[in-house]
């Protein structure tokens, strides 16, 4: 159980340190794709780590008490909370900046924008 | 182990995040900070159901991550100009 806390402890550090970068991120950058970049990145991979903590905690335990565990449910589910974290963030991620140049929203200080004579619908 | 540091530094990061979505100039930049609280609150609720050992919360963090997806789905579709 000692290695597991130590486990535990590296994920939840990575974890935090992924996502204050990201909603430091937020405020630093200049428009909104840049913005998009820092937080949707860095903050899915810290949450990823976080929750990888959890399961780790919950898994150690399962595997302590055996099978009739009451930490195995939450081990389980927070497997599917990782999944449903991964597959929505990365696609809602792909939908905002999709919006968001539909709307005409440019980026900083920018030249030529290639993509708007690509799009002809 | 010790799950409450934890939480308040996610508190914290979920506070900054805020004050993005008050002064954000735009719509677009708002939008991006109000799905960055999301996140955070899907993984806050994951680490609150192994402090109190209670299994619900995970759920909850389930069907939040799902709904809020469809939020974010619906206000870019309203941004980008779409008819409904």
């Amino acid at each position: 159980m000692d290695t597991l806390n130590i486990v535990s402890y590296v994920f939840i550090g990575i974890g935090l340190f992924f996502n204050l970068v990201g909603v430091i991120g937020l405020h630093r950058l200049p428009d909104m794709y840049t913005k998009l970049h820092a937080a949707t990145k860095c903050t899915t991979f810290g949450s990823i780590f976080l929750i990888i903590a959890v399961i780790v905690q919950a898994a150690g335990a399962w595997a302590l008490e055996g099978a009739y565990s009451s930490q195995s449910v939450m081990c389980i589910r927070a497997v599917l909370a990782l999944v449903a974290l991964m597959v929505t963030n990365a696609t809602g991620a792909h939908a905002m900046a999709r919006a968001a140049h539909r709307s005409g929203e440019k980026p900083a200080r920018v030249v030529v924008d290639d993509l708007k004579e690509k799009e002809n619908d | 182990m010790t799950w409450l540091p934890i939480i308040i530094v996610m508190v914290v990061c979920i506070g900054i995040a805020m004050a993005r979505v008050f002064i954000g100039p735009g719509a677009p930049t708002r939008l991006v900070a109000f799905d960055t609280i999301n996140t955070l609150v899907v993984a806050s609720l994951v680490i609150l159901a192994m402090m109190f050992k209670q299994v619900i919360f995970v759920d909850v963090a389930i069907v939040y991550a799902l709904l809020s997806f469809a939020m974010t789905l619906y206000v870019a579709k309203y941004i980008q100009g779409d008819k409904f």
